[in-house]
């Protein structure tokens, strides 16, 4: 066996609270403080948003059949672009791979009962809740227009009122982020059971916690940034108003150094995703344990010294293209260890076909082409020309959504039993899979060409000679929406009937397994203790050998 | 333990993916027709990290696929892999060669900006391909005559613009034909300073050193031709410039690259190299062509409603002048009165 349940070493440090046996499907919608509750509302409203966001990509999609602007207003489309962008980094991916996994497994993964701050984990929850409904009720003032970098002047001069919601919104998303961290941080420091080394912490408590210090640096200079454009838009002050003296580059500056790393927040929890999915299911030991945790906390910090490669065709002087394009490719050299490390997992393993698996290694295989276009982009020469083009549009969907909604899929269906005590549908999972695969592929790998010959993104109408490319597109597009039907089955049905998962249905050895699935409020009985490793597979080889 | 594959194996697939990778590199087809100094700087570093690139994807991909077949769980085992933690030659060795590769496309990408003329705009001339700007007593292109000529106005002046100046070969020379360009919601707008022509296309010679002094009027747009391979961001308050030398007679799109407004996508016009007859030709039949337009060169544009400022350009801009001067008012009043 794995852990032991021997004695209940932290149980003198908690208080008696009183709750009920179990929750009751309302309690999902209170201030609830147990950590897996705040993990589902998490994964549950983003999924949502999830599904809004991409109906506005599918209406823009449908736009760009033609090369004409003929299905939506022109400002309509800049709406739709500015919050399909805002909606799927603030309340889809970032909540639902930090917010959600995170809240719902770190405890678990630690042997903790719950997060440091209970409280303050569900006030971090609702406040995005005000930050969903500010961008949604900002299209009954023609949504925000902008784009979701809303560089002034233009942001300045565009739909006032939806602009001021969207900055609102984003203030209360960054607040919840920083609220997360400051909780993620002590938790794993200080809450782990007192048997876990920090050599014996999951892969994915790393990724969070390195993700959480990212976090914590950045989002207050962007909420710096966005308070000053909404004072420039409703207060009068001139910070972003070039006639007035006001610097616009500044902004853009104030933008990055948040938004850059923004994307290391999408993607580090799901590296950490995808450290926990492969072991299990190729059973084997993740191969360069500490390589991985420390990439996680390399990429962390370079992450914190690449933002101007935003900029290279902006107000920025040599030296600075210059100096960010080096840092900028310094950051592809631990994303490179992480890729080989989970390659080398797979080496030698005996792999089994799960849709948890398959999305994990559909992730890995279009990462690869997402990271390669990404070191092409971070030398400023190449980026002087494809800057602002499909070929960006093509490179970030690679990462974010054959990377980041790849492996919380993969999450998905990996933790599922965990969740709910009930296995997902396999075959339906293998239908999901197969869809967004060809979807995902057929939408975003022309878009690389699109960009290289000569088409900006961002636009609604375009030259003619571009229109077959798009068309192949818009059909990934739709493709890609047919394939969340099957998911959306899948799970609704599954919640409640799918196939019974105990405690431990993939025979992994992180503690989250060492309870039953769904956990006890208070998430063991006795907490366990750790005595081997998170990724002990095979150990039988050694007792024989 | 690891299974090692025969040298002979290692070898053949060395070979395939060295080949193959060249001829992705060289025969991709995605980037368009090169019709300036800069494109094939920019290409063969493209290329290079094509070739770079589709190797690496080949082993990769080659490595997942093939686990994915090899190691794939057989009917009935449910025993687990080999305990395999890590290996420590092999993690230094792919830490190493990424490191290696991005640290030589570094290198190579300062040198290839460099002969893009990317650390000399505003005239700043480079000094061993560093930051500081040098001061020097030969002429400098982009600067004008009043400022004041010690190092220090020059430098000042210097860093105060930003993009790509003189490639190495014009270095400490003015450009053959300066340009304002003048970007606006949703078209573009060229001034020739020498002449006094202002047109909605810009027509440059071939073969001839261009410097774009880009500026803008309301929101921030970006000066791109793909074909050239060249962009910089139009940023009201601040000056950009972009200096190139066509190679090839033809017309190519200007496009739009930042977001600006509903229109965005339609602010397109298009750059025009002509042989430098043709060009000469273009330019006096402009002058001759309209002494209104002179008139309206010596008038202060200032004084000038918007529309009568823009009615002359109307048909070269392809768009309604009033609606123009419109939009760029209701912008100002934006501004104004948020």
């Amino acid at each position: 066996m794995a852990q032991a349940n021997l004695t209940d070493r932290g149980a003198g440090n908690f208080s008696v609270h009183h709750h009920p046996e179990k929750w009751k499907w309302y309690d999902y919608f209170t201030f609830n403080v147990d950590h897996k509750v705040i993990g589902i509302q998490y994964l549950v409203t983003s999924f949502a948003f999830y599904l809004i966001g991409g109906l506005m990509a599918l209406a823009m999609r449908a736009e760009l059949a033609t090369p004409n602007s003929d299905l939506l207003d022109p400002n309509l489309y800049n709406a739709f672009l500015t919050n399909h962008g805002t909606i799927m980094i603030f309340l889809w991916i970032v909540p639902g791979a930090i917010g959600g996994f995170g809240n719902y497994l770190v405890p678990l993964m630690i042997g903790a009962r719950d997060m440091a701050f209970p409280k303050l984990n569900a006030l971090a929850f609702w406040v995005t809740i005000p930050a969903g409904a500010l961008l949604l009720g900002s299209f009954f003032f023609g949504g925000a227009q902008a784009g979701w970098t809303s560089y002034p002047p233009l942001s300045l001069i565009t739909a006032n009122t939806a602009q001021s919601m969207w900055i609102l919104a984003i203030v209360f998303a960054g607040t919840s982020s920083i609220l997360g961290a400051v909780n993620f941080i002590i938790t794993i420091w200080k809450m782990r059971v007192p048997s876990m080394d920090w050599d014996q912490l999951p892969l994915f408590c790393w990724a969070i916690l390195a993700t959480s210090i990212l976090a914590l640096f950045s989002t207050p200079v962007l909420a710096a940034g966005l308070v000053l454009l909404l004072f420039d838009i409703n207060f009068g002050t001139s910070f972003f108003k070039p006639d007035a003296g006001g610097d616009v580059v500044m902004y853009q500056h104030l933008f990055w150094f948040y938004s850059h790393p923004a994307v290391y927040l999408m993607i580090l929890p799901i590296f950490g995703i995808m450290s926990e999915v492969i072991p299990v299911h190729a059973r084997k030991p993740i191969f360069g344990y500490k390589a991985i945790a420390y990439s996680s906390l390399t990429i962390c910090l370079v992450g914190l010294f690449v933002w101007v490669h935003h900029m290279f065709t902006s107000g920025t002087p040599p030296w600075m293209r210059m100096f960010f394009t080096v840092s900028t490719l310094i950051v592809a050299v631990p994303t490179g260890v992480k890729i080989f490390s989970w390659v080398a997992t797979l080496w030698g393993g005996k792999i089994r076909y799960t849709s948890a698996m398959l999305f994990a290694i559909g992730l890995l295989v279009m990462f690869v082409l997402g990271g390669l276009s990404g070191v092409t982009l971070g030398t400023a020469p190449v980026d002087i020309h494809v800057h602002d083009t499909y070929y960006v549009v093509a490179h970030f969907h690679y990462v974010l959504f054959g990377g980041s909604v790849f492996g919380i899929y993969a999450g998905f269906y990996h933790w599922f039993p965990k969740i709910t005590g009930h296995y997902l549908n396999e075959g339906l999972g293998k239908l999901h899979f197969v869809l967004t695969f060809i979807g995902t592929n057929l939408t975003f790998l022309p878009m690389h060409q699109l960009g290289l010959q000569g088409m900006p993104r961002r636009v609604a109408m375009y030259d003619p000679q571009f229109q077959t490319i798009n068309q192949i597109c818009t059909f990934g597009a739709f493709l890609l929406g047919v394939s969340v039907l099957p998911f959306l089955i899948n799970a609704i049905w599954s919640w409640s009937r799918g196939a019974k998962a105990g405690g431990n249905p993939w025979d992994a050895k992180t503690l989250e397994w060492t309870t039953d699935s769904p956990p006890a409020i208070e998430n063991w009985e006795v907490l366990p203790v750790v005595t081997q490793g998170p990724y002990a597979y095979g150990e039988e080889h050694l007792t024989v050998e | 333990m690891k299974q090692i594959p025969a040298p002979l194996w290692t070898l053949t697939v060395g070979v395939v993916v060295t080949v193959i990778s060249f001829w992705v590199g060289y025969n991709h087809g995605f980037l368009p027709e090169q019709a300036s100094a800069q494109a094939p700087l920019v290409d063969d570093f493209f290329n290079i990290m094509m070739v770079i690139g589709t190797a690496l994807f080949l082993v990769v991909e080659g490595a997942i696929v093939y686990c994915m077949i090899q190691f794939r769980r057989r009917k009935g085992d449910d025993s687990d892999g080999l305990p395999i933690e890590g290996n420590l030659p092999l993690e230094a060795f792919w830490t190493a060669i990424p490191a290696v590769i991005v640290i030589g496309l570094g290198i190579y990408s300062v040198q290839v900006f460099q002969e893009m003329g990317g650390f000399s705009p505003g005239g700043l001339e480079h000094d061993h391909g560093m930051m500081i700007a040098q001061a020097h007593t030969g002429a400098m292109g982009g600067v004008s005559e009043d400022t004041p000529d010690t190092p220090e106005a020059r430098q000042q002046l210097a860093k105060a613009v930003y993009g790509f100046g003189a490639s190495i070969d014009n270095e400490g020379r003015s450009a053959d034909l300066e340009v304002n360009v003048s970007g606006m919601q949703y078209a573009w707008i060229f001034t020739y300073p020498d002449t006094g022509i202002v047109d909605g296309e810009l027509h440059v010679p071939v073969d001839a050193d261009v410097q774009l002094n880009i500026s803008a009027q309301d929101v921030i747009h970006s000066f791109w031709v793909p074909q050239f391979r060249l962009k910089q961001d139009a940023i009201p308050g601040k000056d950009t410039e972009l200096r190139f030398v066509a190679t090839k007679p033809g017309t190519y799109p200007v496009v739009c690259a930042e977001l600006c407004g509903g229109y965005h996508g339609a602010m397109r016009t298009q750059v025009i190299v002509h042989t430098p007859e043709d060009f000469q030709a273009w330019v006096d039949q402009r002058v001759a062509q309209a002494p209104m337009s002179v008139d309206a060169i010596a008038q202060n544009p200032a004084d000038l409603s918007d529309s009568d400022y823009l009615a002359p350009y109307e048909t070269a801009l392809g768009v309604d002048a009033r609606l123009v001067a419109q939009l760029s008012q209701a912008s100002a009043d934006d501004i104004i009165n948020p």
